[in-house]
């Protein structure tokens, strides 16, 4: 990023205009049309100043008003697609929102009590003047908390592309897919690489996975980004192969080594990289050598530009991509250290050089009285051949307070390979768990399930979470 | 299957994988003695949940906590009825 103060469209413009587009499902624009055209249909000076709710369904809406807002509004919402119309409001008024921008052709009059609302149209038309920079844009991103209420984190351009040390146009044309809304934090991370780089192509709420795999194949994808649970499901849909990616990027949940390998088989020329961010925290490392968990020398790295400490072995960051705080109600319980390092809530163990994540710090289940992180269940349960994905969670017991149950999906039968019936496999399941956690780790019971429940942030849904 | 022998599986089951030496299961065998630990008896209470639909110790009623294998086994049949 430049060093002055910059707006989005400014920053991508630095060097030219940009070549790259957005791929929507219904329509594609040319970044380079902005330019001397609007989204806004002439009512971008009426937001000048604002706290703006973005409450845009489709992603490529989301992507114009967000290039279009950054450097005029004061505030900058984004709302993704699932946000529950019952949290709108806690949002608009915590932003202290006095506009919103939603898809053409809304017909409310008034959200909440706010009058001025704009409608965001991919079919440009022609600016009355230049876009004028006047303000240092605040973005504010939505996290849910425990209750499933959100709270707001606060952000701005500078913090958000801290981790895009590279502005340079690439040679050779990069096309960005990505299974995340864009704007939740990862999804936003790829929006803002992708157009500054080239080329986005994001998938639609509620799309599926082949319809959007044939998209982002059609548009050229060379890097694509997803949570575990999306590349998952691409995996089970049997459509995995319609893309080539020189880049198949992983974050947002524990990525283990079953996953990784899944990913490497099905693209072998392809780089492989799993990343840690979190909204608050900010995008703290890559790994791309293939392996689950990080090399042990990131935590008190000297002299790196992100620092990684542990306390109690939980996770710290330190960077220039940390949020600012949450907005509003949450204000105070932004957990940051003295040393201004931001609390990630995610627990790490070392093993042989190496740190791997054991789950959030909320997650925990107790075991008469022993903590046990599910996701370290889930990653020795999902190296078993026969297992795609893997849901641990607590059940009630009258003995030892909780105990530990999973509920697994199967891969797809394989030529050549007799799959074992349920009974068997369970019991192998609960011998693979045996032999290499402690006894109050191993699941109770081990149920097969057709599938497991996605959120629309691509994170499997964990009960009491 | 009886309620009997489905907990009788269960406890010879959860004992091989909990690599504990279980017991002659006799009716008067005190739980305390039949070499399964806590953990062991809270992965029994799950299964037999599963398998019989009924867990007699999370129930609204008052129960008498058995103290044998025998009360154990007279708990359950009185739940499965």
């Amino acid at each position: 990023m430049p060093s002055k103060p910059c707006s989005l469209w400014e920053s991508i413009t630095a060097a030219g205009l940009p070549a790259g587009r957005l791929y929507g499902a219904a329509a594609t624009v040319t970044l380079a049309d902005l330019a001397r055209a609007s989204s806004l249909g002439g009512r971008l000076e009426a937001l000048r100043g604002r706290s703006v709710l973005l409450t845009v369904r489709d992603p490529l809406r989301a992507a114009l008003a967000m290039l279009e807002l950054d450097g005029v509004a004061a505030r900058m919402v984004l709302c993704p697609a699932d946000l529950a119309a019952e949290h709108l409001r806690h949002v608009a008024r915590n932003a202290a929102a006095d506009a919103w921008v939603d898809d053409a052709g809304s017909a409310a009059s008034a959200l909440n009590g706010i009058r001025l609302g704009v409608g965001v149209d991919p079919q440009l038309a022609a600016a009355a003047a230049p876009r004028v920079r006047s303000h240092e844009t605040e973005w504010v991103l939505l996290t849910s908390g425990t209750t499933g209420i959100p709270k707001l984190v606060s952000h701005d351009l500078a913090t958000l592309t801290d981790a895009l040390t590279d502005t340079r146009p690439a040679t050779d044309a990069v096309v960005w897919g990505t299974f995340y809304d864009i704007r939740r934090y990862g999804g936003l991370q790829i929006f803002l690489r992708a157009v500054h780089l080239g080329s986005l192509v994001p998938s639609d709420p509620g799309e599926p996975v082949p319809a959007f795999l044939e998209r982002a194949r059609a548009a050229g994808v060379t890097h694509i980004s997803g949570t575990p649970s999306h590349w998952r499901k691409v995996l089970m849909s049997g459509a995995g192969s319609t893309i080539a990616p020189r880049y198949v990027r992983l974050s947002g949940e524990i990525a283990d080594q079953a996953v990784l390998d899944a990913l490497r088989a099905a693209y072998p020329k392809a780089i492989v990289a799993h990343a840690f961010a979190s909204t608050e925290a900010g995008v703290a490392f890559e790994v791309r050598d293939g392996l689950a968990g990080f090399p042990a020398d990131f935590i008190d790295a000297p002299g790196a530009r992100v620092s990684l400490t542990l306390t109690s072995d939980t996770l710290r960051v330190r960077s220039g991509g940390n949020a600012h705080g949450y907005l509003g109600d949450d204000a105070g319980s932004f957990q940051r250290g003295s040393d201004g390092a931001v609390d990630t809530g995610d627990r790490v163990e070392e093993r042989a050089g190496r740190y791997y994540f054991l789950g959030r710090q909320g997650g925990v289940i107790n075991v008469g009285g022993l903590k046990v992180y599910p996701e370290e269940i889930e990653a020795v349960i999902n190296s078993h051949p026969w297992v795609r994905m893997s849901l641990v969670r607590a059940r009630h017991n009258p003995i030892t307070g909780a105990i530990v149950v999973a509920e697994v999906v199967l891969t797809d039968e394989r030529p050549g390979a007799q799959r074992p019936a349920p009974e068997a496999l369970t019991r192998d399941l609960i011998h693979t768990c045996r032999q290499s956690l402690a006894a109050y780790k191993v699941p109770a019971s081990i149920r097969i399930v057709p599938r497991l429940e996605v959120s629309a942030s691509g994170k499997l849904v964990r009960p009491n979470a | 299957m009886s309620t009997r022998s489905t907990i009788t599986t269960q406890f010879q089951q959860v004992a091989t994988e909990q690599e504990r030496k279980l017991a002659t299961l006799t009716d008067d065998l005190k739980l305390i003695d039949c070499g399964l630990d806590s953990l062991s008896f809270a992965i029994i209470v799950a299964r037999l949940e599963d398998a019989l639909g009924v867990d007699p110790f999370s129930s609204d009623q008052a129960i008498d906590f058995p103290v044998t294998f025998g009360d154990f086994v007279r708990l359950y049949e009185g739940f499965a009825k």
